[in-house]
């Protein structure tokens, strides 16, 4: 039999097998398609640096016309569900207790000193405990109480003579932390797929003694890591499709890139994905422990090092370098690019090229590490 | 007849350090012809094959697989060999069909040829009925087949089958033989390893192999001939036929003896006088006379013969003898949906009894022993451990049996003490009760020189010990064994024995499921359970008996189980 045509032949036997398989074990359709919807929805719906409905208590010592305005203004933005006293201390044990964000006192002299267009009118006091929310209860505060002071006609606060910043959000008006966690979850997704999946599937054949079976056959390593790669490939394409999609008709997020570059940008990091997997499964006998493993050096940097969730920036230097071998700290940015800003080459090329030269070392590593014997 | 697989000097180490696994072996192995690969557990059988199929590298010497040295040229190995490994290299989750198409493409079988080849191979493995089965959901036997036609879709020069029998009953064994010797009438050479000694028998030659050496190669037969005249039954020794067997294996004159239902078979050392009646020291009159020899027994004669090491029998203590029976199956059924698993279960078995179970894989075994053990409800009837109904009352009956499982439930990485003080912990002794109860099986079962190692590393015997004294810390009189020793070594299964011989001489009652005749040749009764009925129930001599004819004068128990599992089929058959 000549060579060429008996290698197509069993690269093509390897893929439809592979393909049956996942086609009928419900947990790689888990892993595919189940598990990216949950992180999805966990992303998208679950988890926001957003805050609406902070709930604060406003603590009025001296009712008079324009505290009882400032009331109204705070209960009428979308950020605030404001709860009354006229004692500081209704509030305190809430605020210990984490049921209220904040804490905003009106003092008795409000009105005098607002008159006198005083600055230290209104005290907040928010819980430290979560720094999170509190920024987000002063931050918000801050704003409303401008923009009330604007509407009464007082002008803003910046004494005369400094700079008077005002902030524009290019990309993200709005600010939804959802519009960066998506795209960040979907790196998350191929990186299961293409990592934990193909680490399973192969450390499967060495459990059931499968492999043992296949080394005995003529068929060569390349021949088994294509039979591998391609039939995961595909299911990770598929599941950026599913991603996208509901992206765009879920989440809102806007494409502003082209579906082209996503993909092909995806397809390279897919590619440095599936050769993390293969290469565990060169250690990893058992499914078990390719699980962990690829939870450990797949899953968890892409979760911590690619920046979607904490900045890399304002990490301890030896963390910031370590980022820079996390596949996913090219990628994630890539993403983010794509999906709210278009394609931007002279972000999308460079990462491009970082992942390229990744994915042809780890393939060609887990090509020298695979072995053709049991020893 | 030409030399398939030439070996010189292989030694295979897998552990610097440790000992090796192959250790300078020098070998031949023929085509057109069965090459039996026999010894012990971890002797070093799965590694020759491996060798031989170029998955392994030898440490040092040479092996060369049809011409190619497996060192260097292990890819046209490749084509010319087939290989079935342990777990017959089957994929679970593809049908019959799948597994079948997947491998003659990878050893490039292609049309037209391969139409006949699988036509052949669905024909001669009586598959073609299950080609759109999941392979997962076939019989072990069917499975094996299955393996089988796989490795030999293109026609091997070389087929190497590694244990091709573990956990097939003796039906599905005996085909796998025919279809083998089928092979043979067409060129393949074949290499069989096993640890089963009675299919050394079916070899052209073997090669019996302990610790990475070979002890023995040729024909079995020359072998077994070796042990002409030193193999004798003792009949009649009656109910102390155990001790008996004991009393005679301290005897220097006797190397290896074993139980055989009521018999005791004797094996004499190389130049000693017939035994006496006198060596068992019983009060019987025991009649003595001379029988062919079997091929275990050359075998274990060659490895030194049958441990003389006795139990200090302290196990437990007497019992109050009674003549309710001590465990027993009243009309046990266990349904699942529409299919019956067991059906109308009843036996009894009396105090100081070893009773088994017995039956092909599927039948209905297991369903009953979960039923006896309380593991399972049974739909209708009971199950009875001393009196005590285990549904009614489970845990009053639990506590008077021990239970030792397939797989041995020990935690590998604790020591050997840890294990025995967590099983005690576990039957609810504390205090001064645990610590007798452990020094008490400790001193029993001879586990003092390994009290501090963990169990994960001890011997196959020693582990197989220390299960044994694990189930029985609570003392319980009755005793449950899921195939003890499948899979295990003579030795190991003698010594095994020896020690469930000396408690139930003590009074505990054992019952055993299993579908080894070996293992059913040490009970006094048996239950041949097939499709979920007891379809015969009696000593091993009664059933050899009950299918003695003018074609079988002597049939072996695997003889009587077969031809009593067909005459079940004819009659279910005539039946319907």
């Amino acid at each position: 039999m000549s060579a060429p045509s008996g290698r197509w032949r069993r690269i093509r036997a390897l893929i439809v097998k592979e393909t049956r398989q996942v086609s009928r074990d419900p947990s790689s359709f888990v892993v595919a398609f189940v598990l990216p919807a949950l992180l999805l929805f966990l992303f998208g719906f679950g988890i926001s640096f957003d805050a609406t409905r902070l709930k604060v208590g406003l603590v009025i010592e001296d009712p008079t016309p324009a505290s009882r305005e400032f009331l109204i203004a705070l209960s009428n933005t979308p950020y605030f569900d404001v709860h009354e006293s006229s004692d500081r201390r209704a509030f305190i044990d809430d605020l210990s207790a984490g049921k209220l964000n904040g804490v905003i006192v009106l003092a008795g002299d409000f009105s005098e000193k607002l008159a006198r267009g005083d600055t230290a009118a209104i005290q907040v006091i928010s819980d430290g405990s979560d720094p999170n929310t509190a920024a987000l209860v002063t931050g918000y505060m801050q704003g409303a109480w401008a923009s009330w002071r604007e509407k009464r006609g007082l002008g803003a606060e910046a004494p005369p003579g400094q700079i008077e910043i005002k902030a524009r959000f290019w990309f993200n008006p709005e600010l939804q932390s959802r519009r960066f966690l998506v795209p960040g979850s979907i790196s998350l997704i191929q990186m299961m797929i293409g990592s934990m999946l193909t680490a399973l599937v192969v450390s499967r054949e060495w459990e059931r003694g499968t492999m043992e079976a296949l080394l005995a056959t003529p068929v060569g390593v390349v021949e088994f890591i294509i039979g591998k790669l391609v039939p995961n490939f595909v299911l990770g394409m598929i599941a950026m499709g599913v991603c996208v999609a509901a992206s765009l008709f879920v989440f809102d997020i806007p494409l502003r890139g082209s579906f082209l570059v996503l993909t092909g940008f995806t397809a390279i990091f897919l590619m440095v994905a599936l050769s993390i997997g293969l290469l565990i499964s060169t250690v990893a006998r058992t499914q078990f422990i390719a699980s962990q493993i690829a939870m450990l050096v797949a899953f968890l940097p892409g979760l911590y090092f690619s920046g979607f969730l904490f900045e890399v920036a304002s990490m301890p230097a030896p963390l910031r370098v370590f980022a820079r071998v996390v596949p996913a700290y090219y990628y994630v940015p890539g993403l983010q690019t794509i999906f709210l800003a278009g394609d931007i080459w002279a972000v999308i090329l460079p990462e491009s090229l970082v992942l390229i030269v990744m994915a042809i070392a780890l393939f060609t590593l887990t090509a020298r590490k695979t072995r053709q014997r049991l020893d | 007849m030409t030399t398939l697989v030439a070996i010189d000097g292989l030694v295979k180490n897998f552990d610097a350090s440790g000992p090796a696994a192959i250790d300078g072996l020098t070998t031949q192995i023929k085509s057109n012809q069965v090459t039996g690969l026999v010894g012990p557990d971890g002797a070093g059988k799965t590694t020759l094959i491996r060798l031989m199929a170029a998955l392994l590298t030898p440490s040092d010497g040479v092996i060369k697989t049809c011409g190619f040295d497996t060192r260097d040229t292990p890819e046209p190995i490749r084509d010319v060999i087939g290989y079935m490994p342990q777990k017959f290299g089957l994929y679970e989750d593809l049908t019959v069909m799948e597994n079948l198409t997947l491998y003659a493409d990878l050893r490039g079988v292609v049309d037209p040829q391969r139409k006949d080849t699988f036509e052949r191979l669905l024909a001669f493995t009586d598959l073609a009925r299950f080609t759109n089965r999941l392979a997962g959901a076939l019989s072990g036997g069917m499975k094996q087949k299955l393996g089988l036609a796989c490795a030999m879709l293109r026609s091997p020069k070389l087929l190497l089958l590694d244990e091709p029998s573990v956990g097939v009953d003796p039906i599905s064994r005996r085909e796998l033989w025919r279809m083998v010797y089928t092979l043979i009438g067409e060129g393949v050479g074949v290499v069989w390893s096993t640890a089963y000694l009675d299919e050394a028998e079916n070899c052209a030659e073997v090669i019996v192999m302990n610790a990475g050496r070979v002890l023995y190669q040729g024909d079995p037969k020359a072998m077994t001939a070796t042990m002409a005249g030193r193999v004798f039954y003792a009949r009649g020794a009656g109910a102390e036929r155990r001790e008996g067997l004991a009393r005679a294996l301290q005897n220097p004159d006797i190397v290896d003896g074993v139980m055989q239902g009521q018999t005791i078979r004797l094996v004499t050392a190389q130049g000693a006088p017939p035994p006496t009646p006198e060596i068992l020291g019983v009060a019987a009159p025991v009649e003595i006379v001379a029988t062919a020899p079997r091929f275990e027994d050359a075998f274990v004669a060659m490895l030194g013969g049958a441990s003389k090491r006795t139990l200090s029998a302290q196990a437990r203590r007497p019992v109050d003898e009674t003549d309710a029976p001590s465990v027993e199956a009243r009309g046990l059924t266990r349904r699942f949906g529409d299919f019956t698993a067991a059906d109308h279960i009843t036996f009894r078995i009396h105090r100081g009894e070893i009773f088994g179970l017995l039956g092909p894989n599927g039948a209905g075994k297991s369903t009953t022993f979960k039923m006896m053990c309380g593991l399972l409800r049974p739909s209708e009837g009971a199950a009875l451990v001393d009196g005590l109904d285990l549904a009614k009352a489970p845990s009053a009956a639990r506590a008077r049996l021990g239970y030792m499982a397939q797989k041995f439930s020990l935690y590998g990485d604790l020591s050997v003490r840890q294990n025995l003080e967590f099983f005690a912990g576990a039957y609810g002794l504390s205090g001064a009760r645990r610590r007798d109860a452990v020094a008490r099986v400790v001193d029993a079962f001879d586990l003092t020189p390994h009290l501090n190692a963990n169990a994960g590393g001890l011997p196959l015997g020693f582990k197989q010990r220390l299960a044994l004294a694990a189930a029985i810390m609570h003392e319980p009189p009755v005793l449950f064994l899921d195939e003890p020793t499948s899979g295990v070594d003579p030795l190991t299964r003698r010594e095994f024995w020896a020690t469930i011989n000396a408690m139930v001489g003590r009074g505990v009652t054992v019952m055993v499921t299993t579908h080894f005749m070996d293992e059913a040749e040490y009970c006094d009764r048996v239950a041949l359970i097939y499709r979920g009925k007891a379809i015969a129930t009696g000593a091993p001599e009664e059933l050899q008996a009950r299918v003695r004819s003018e074609k079988m004068p002597n049939p072996t128990l695997e003889d009587a189980f077969i031809a009593l599992v067909e005459e079940s089929d004819r009659q279910r058959e005539a039946a319907a």
